[in-house]
């Protein structure tokens, strides 16, 4: 620039890329929707499930973490599966959609250094998740217990391992958005991405427990719903890992992932 | 400044850019010619750093883009089209590039009013005509007032009125000392708007000039002559480096010689001209024949052998 009139200073801060992706996730429908339906995914079904719990008849509820459990915790908890598939959703959305509209072009163009939009995206999903899924749980369980039949109602939030589990579930989720969020910017469609979210958290454990019974009761408590649901148990079933361990195997896998996502966008073009 | 050095892009076996090297200066504008698939495109990725040059490099104001503390600010690109959510209102998609850098919302309104999206910005991006969305783009770029201005295609779409529009605003951008480079497959588009003009062809540099030296080059076009004798004529002016070819009964086609000279001999030997013309090239015509070897997807018979 030749001319010397005062230009303003503008400065690309991590701060500002964070504010700018706040700014892109609001500014989206399906954000606050897709957000909206997890939490009601969450009440709804675990509403339902309390409900409808038969304690002679063994499980209630549909399966996944949590599905047959006995307490209330793990009854009202019921909706985690659905709420875990649309927080994911929402992470692969955010990320992988970027790609498909050619969005992702003007993004880069405005953060060339690429990984500060990695970073905010899965905070802000991660972060968003958690909140509003921890608030979730504890509404849940506030509605669905009063519903739960004598036999298996008596927890209270107070009591020993209650509010871990609750907690435990809006942490669960919210890395469930963070790993939505490294799948859509790895496989950067959000079809490729969805399918292998879905896959890993709910079909796999499946596929596994066909295997022979040796081999499925060690490989179990290791996949990733399995490892990151043991949080959302008051008592650590059998075949389980302990609560915090479990979060921080699955922790560890939204991690790999993530890091794979960091590497991709910033080893190849856009 | 924008400042491309020896650049290669390749993409497997295939070479979207060889070898490239050209600067784009501050107060002009640049046009950046070539037919499609020359590697225009591929070339501005490389500058703002979406692709990586598989050699060479790319300086923008003396730096690789990402290293500048202000990105939005160094550089203003309009890349494709739509590189835009259509969920978002055109107002959202702005403000989200412009936090970034800690642009304010009084530059978002500013550009939304200088690209005349004044009375859509509230509405989703997905009903925006192609000429809406190239106005988008071009406040998109403006946003950071940035020192550098680059449009690829940026009259794609637009009406009669909207080319006019970023015509003078080019034309303004660089008068205020900015480097202004935009791309194009069109040379009478270009033309009037650029005065340094590169031109490129499967990926290599075809001709880096300007549109004064390009119409100098393509001036030699020849003279046209009629006359009631061309036999005599022809005779006259035959000598070394000139040629006479005949083009219809009484008219002759004269390389080698300035219309001035030719009607000088004519009159020494008492001939008489009904016309005499020195034939120029357009600028289109010299572009064509510049680029006409590298021309990427050319209608050729080829399809007889697809056939086959």
């Amino acid at each position: 620039m030749t001319t010397t009139s005062v230009r303003p200073v503008y400065r690309l801060t991590a701060r500002g890329v964070l504010a700018g992706e706040w700014t892109k996730f609001w500014s989206l429908r399906s954000s606050g929707i897709t957000l909206a339906v997890s939490v009601v995914l969450l009440v709804l079904v675990g509403m339902i499930a309390s409900a409808s719990y038969d304690p002679s008849g063994g499980g209630g509820g549909p399966g996944g973490p949590g599905g047959g459990a006995s307490d209330a915790v793990g009854l009202v908890l019921s909706g985690s599966t659905f709420a875990s598939l649309a927080v994911g959703v929402l992470g692969v959305l955010l990320a992988a959609g970027e790609y498909s509209t050619g969005m992702i072009r003007s993004t880069l163009s405005a953060v060339p250094t690429r990984l500060p939009v990695l970073w905010s995206k899965a905070l802000i999903a991660g972060g968003l998740a958690a909140v509003t899924m921890t608030v979730g749980a504890v509404v849940s369980f506030l509605i669905g217990s009063p519903l739960l039949p004598d036999a298996v109602s008596g927890l209270g939030l107070g009591d020993d391992g209650v509010l871990r589990s609750l907690l435990g579930a809006g942490l669960y989720l919210g890395l469930v958005a963070v790993l939505g969020v490294a799948l859509g910017a790895l496989v950067r469609s959000s079809a490729g991405g969805i399918a292998i979210l879905a896959g890993g958290l709910l079909i796999v454990p499946g596929l596994i427990s066909l295997l022979p019974a040796s081999w499925s009761d060690t490989i179990s408590p290791y996949l990733p719903s399995n490892a990151g649901g043991a949080i959302m148990s008051v008592q650590t079933a059998d075949g389980s890992l302990a609560p915090w361990a479990g979060l921080a195997v699955f922790a560890a896998y939204v991690a790999v992932v993530l890091a794979a996502a960091a590497w991709r966008l910033t080893k190849t073009d856009a | 400044m924008i400042e491309v050095l020896e650049v290669t892009k390749r993409y497997g076996e295939k070479v979207a850019v060889d070898r490239l090297s050209f600067v784009a200066r501050p107060g002009q504008v640049t046009g950046f010619l070539g037919p499609n698939g020359a590697g225009k495109s591929t070339t501005m990725r490389m500058i703002v750093g979406l692709d990586r040059p598989t050699s060479g490099s790319v300086l923008v104001n003396g730096r690789p883009y990402a290293e500048h503390a202000a990105p939005l600010q160094e550089i203003g690109v309009l890349l494709e089209a739509k590189a835009v959510h259509p969920g978002r209102t055109a107002v959202s998609h702005l403000l989200g590039l412009a936090r970034t850098h800690g642009i304010p919302r009084r530059r978002v309104d500013e550009v939304i009013d200088l690209a005349g999206l004044g009375a859509v910005a509230g509405k989703r991006v997905g009903g925006f005509s192609l000429g809406m969305g190239q106005r988008l783009g071009i406040a998109a770029a403006l946003l950071g007032d940035p020192a550098v201005v680059m449009l690829d295609e940026p009259v794609n779409g637009l009406d009669p009125e909207g080319v006019l529009w970023v015509r003078n605003l080019l034309a303004g951008l660089a008068a205020e000392g900015r480097t202004v480079m935009l791309s194009s497959h069109l040379m009478s588009e270009t033309a009037l708007i650029a005065e340094h003009l590169v031109v490129v062809g499967r990926g290599r540099l075809l001709a880096d000039t300007t549109v004064a030296g390009l119409i100098a080059q393509t001036a030699g076009g020849g003279v046209q002559v009629a006359t009631s004798q061309p036999g005599l004529l022809r005779d006259l002016l035959s000598g070394p480096g000139v040629t006479v070819t005949s083009t219809a009964s009484e008219q002759l086609r004269v390389d080698g010689l300035t219309s001035r000279e030719v009607g000088a001999v004519a009159a020494g030997h008492g001939i008489p001209l009904y016309e005499l013309v020195e034939h120029r090239v357009s600028l289109e015509e010299a572009f064509m024949d510049l680029t006409r070897d590298a021309v990427e997807y050319a209608a050729t018979p080829v399809l007889q052998e697809a056939i086959r």
